[in-house]
């Protein structure tokens, strides 16, 4: 029998996820709201309207299992537990960022919680996963390693690279693809072959399914059932969560590639939404929803003010970490 | 001491590493039954297991990447790539993934990996199989470039990284692969990355080289020695960090500077080390690297575009003239 999520019986756990799904959208729309204010600089994708499949996914997995991410990650890296503050303070591009104002927006990790790293290059992430995931084997672990790829990735030869090589070894790793229908302007269908992301791995014979990815009860009981098979050793797994993005590729496009109205319709299915007027029917008061917003966007509010006003990094720490062996020195000021 | 060839010697190298380490593994094509191009691999599988010497599917971007990922979860993986022609499949994994993930996550992470890369002329396989980028990867930060020439130095410079924690491009000279000399195989400790070596010494003019060169310039430097002409003759073994106080010595010494490599002058790491030389010392600098071409598959036009020791040593006497 495969594991069933019980979550629409578990409201308080609902709650729990909703608060998530809340904190990743409110940091999104702050960190927009700093790239329009010229306080971020560079690219800020943001993940408005995905939320429910990075909770629904994260919730289903342990600390220690490694998760890693592409260019639209703070869903998840939030989800997966990286601090928001910390996450701040990195697109601010201040000390205490995640990467101490190393990375940005495109390269938040926090390998504390097995977070491996957003990317800035389509589709990469999924060879680091199956390495990943043979490091686990090596080391006779139990971990499972999740990659999350967009529907514009499974166009890259290192996607079939890896979906190969996850089956032919067998590897402990859950492809997720999150089919939001548009790859940066152009709509995925018109530059891809064949039936899709879910044919392609299975033609590899790796079981794919496809799923609403703004249900959040969906996500977490395919994902629930599917984590727990690829840790009693499935193999490689792949889920797609269809979604929509509802803002442009990143915070300063417009989107004006597409059509007002297939944005108006994809409001109404948006994750965010559903999850609230499912709460509000499962005997969750309006006020107690209110209040949770209020306190999250504080949260968030106090992250913000406290970037604006954290320390910059020093020249110096420019040259840090690069490598042992010929470690670049720092010539100092005014050179 | 014993003789082995380079190919034995790197073989004899990465076996000791693998029992002395067990998180280090290799990941390539035809590294189980063929043992590898040069048999630099050979009998390992059966030694080690096969999930320590792991047969992949011709998939170089995988191999590149998957070596990123195993390296970031903990493991020394070793990438073998065959031809530095066919990591070219795999530059996005190793320069936009392995060389910064450290850098860009802050220090989080460390990619401890070797990516084995052979470059050079071997005869006749041409344009797609004998090119040496090793410029390319020594210009890109968060790298170490390591070019054995010698048997001795391929066992102990692969031993040392495969122990350092940097990601290290290792490009051995197809050339060499059958190249014999002594290994001292009680000594088992590493060379140490960054270090170069005298070949010969003199006092004339330095000529700094590496990989397959090196042996070619040394027989340039006997034959100028011949024509009382003494040259110091430098193997830097590490391309980067290259041993610039060993090359700033000899040349403040000499007074003049040779660099010659097999790889393309245009855009060569030769051109790096005679500007710095010339910038620090003022002395006269000069290269000698290929014409920039492909490399050609027939005998004669494969000829023409190595750099001969008659050529380093007109070269050499130009400079002194």
């Amino acid at each position: 029998m495969p594991v069933s999520s019980n979550l629409a019986n578990e409201p308080a756990r609902v709650v729990e996820m909703f608060r998530k799904m809340l904190l990743i959208r409110a940091f999104e729309e702050a960190a927009g709201q700093a790239f329009h204010d010229g306080h971020v600089r560079g690219s800020v994708h943001q993940y408005i309207g995905e939320e429910s499949i990075a909770v629904g996914i994260c919730a289903n997995l342990r600390d220690d299992d490694f998760l890693t991410s592409n260019h639209r990650g703070h869903g998840h890296s939030i989800a997966k537990g990286a601090h928001p503050r910390a996450m701040m303070l990195e697109l601010f591009g201040r000390v205490g960022g995640t990467s101490n104002g190393k990375g940005g927006s495109m390269h938040i990790a926090d390998f504390s919680v097995g977070m491996l790293g957003a990317n800035g290059v389509i589709a990469d992430g999924c060879t680091i996963s199956v390495g990943a995931a043979q490091a686990i084997r090596l080391l006779k672990q139990d971990r499972i390693v999740v990659n999350f790829i967009g529907d514009g990735g499974i166009n890259r030869g290192p996607f079939m690279e890896a979906l190969n090589w996850a089956k032919v070894y067998e590897l402990p790793v859950l492809f997720v693809c999150e089919n939001n229908q548009i790859a940066a302007s152009t709509t995925t269908r018109l530059v891809t072959a064949g039936e899709g992301i879910a044919k392609r791995a299975e033609s590899f014979g790796i079981p794919a399914a496809t799923i609403d990815g703004n249900d959040l009860f969906e996500v977490d009981s395919t994902t629930a059932r599917v984590v727990a098979e690829i840790r009693n050793g499935s193999g490689p797994q792949l889920i797609q969560a269809m979604t929509y993005r509802l803002r442009g590729h990143f915070a300063h496009d417009p989107a004006a590639y597409r059509d007002p109205r297939e944005l108006e319709a994809a409001l109404g299915r948006e994750p965010m939404v559903r999850t609230e007027a499912w709460l509000l029917e499962n005997g969750v008061g309006a006020d107690e929803i209110a209040a949770l917003k209020a306190e999250v966007d504080d949260e968030i509010a106090g992250y913000v003010d406290e970037a604006l006003n954290a320390p910059w990094p020093d020249g110096s720490l420019a040259f840090t970490d690069v490598q042992d062996v010929g470690a670049p020195e720092y010539p100092g000021e005014g050179r | 001491m014993t003789e082995m060839t380079y190919a034995q010697a790197a073989r004899l190298g990465l076996q000791e590493e693998m029992a002395r380490d067990p998180l280090v593994w290799a990941l390539g094509e035809d590294l189980g039954f063929e043992g590898g191009m040069a048999g630099q691999y050979k009998g390992l599988q059966a030694e080690f297991g096969d999930d320590r010497i792991v047969d992949t599917p011709i998939s170089e971007s995988t191999i590149m990447g998957a070596a990123v990922g195993a390296a970031l979860a903990g493991t020394r993986p070793i990438a073998e790539m065959r031809f530095s022609d066919f990591a070219m499949c795999a530059v996005s994994e190793l320069v936009n993934q392995g060389a910064k993930a450290r850098y860009m996550f802050g220090g989080q992470g460390r990619v401890p990996m070797v990516a084995r890369m052979p470059i050079g002329i071997r005869g006749g396989i041409a344009a797609q199989h004998s090119q040496s980028p090793e410029a390319w990867y020594a210009h890109t930060p968060g790298l170490v470039v390591v070019t054995p020439a010698t048997p001795a130095d391929n066992r102990g410079l692969l031993k040392a990284s495969i122990r350092c924690d940097d990601p290290v491009v290792y490009m051995e000279h197809k050339g060499l692969w059958g190249m014999v000399g002594e290994v001292d195989e009680n000594d088992q400790e590493p060379i140490p990355l960054g270090v170069a070596a005298t070949i010969r010494s003199g006092s004339d003019i330095t000529i700094v080289s590496w990989a397959a060169q090196v042996g070619v310039a040394a027989e340039a430097a006997d034959a100028l020695a011949a024509d009382g002409i003494s040259a110091d003759v430098i193997d830097l073994r590490t391309l980067y960090p290259w041993d610039r106080d060993a090359v700033m010595n000899s040349a403040a010494r000499t007074g003049r500077l040779l660099v010659v490599h097999e790889a393309v002058r245009v855009g060569g790491f030769g051109g790096e080390i005679a500007a710095e030389v010339a910038e620090t010392l003022g002395v006269p600098v000069a290269r000698l690297g290929g014409e920039r071409i492909p490399i050609p598959f027939s005998i004669p036009l494969e000829e023409a575009y190595k750099i001969k020791a008659d050529r380093i040593a007109a070269r050499v006497k130009r400079m002194l003239a």
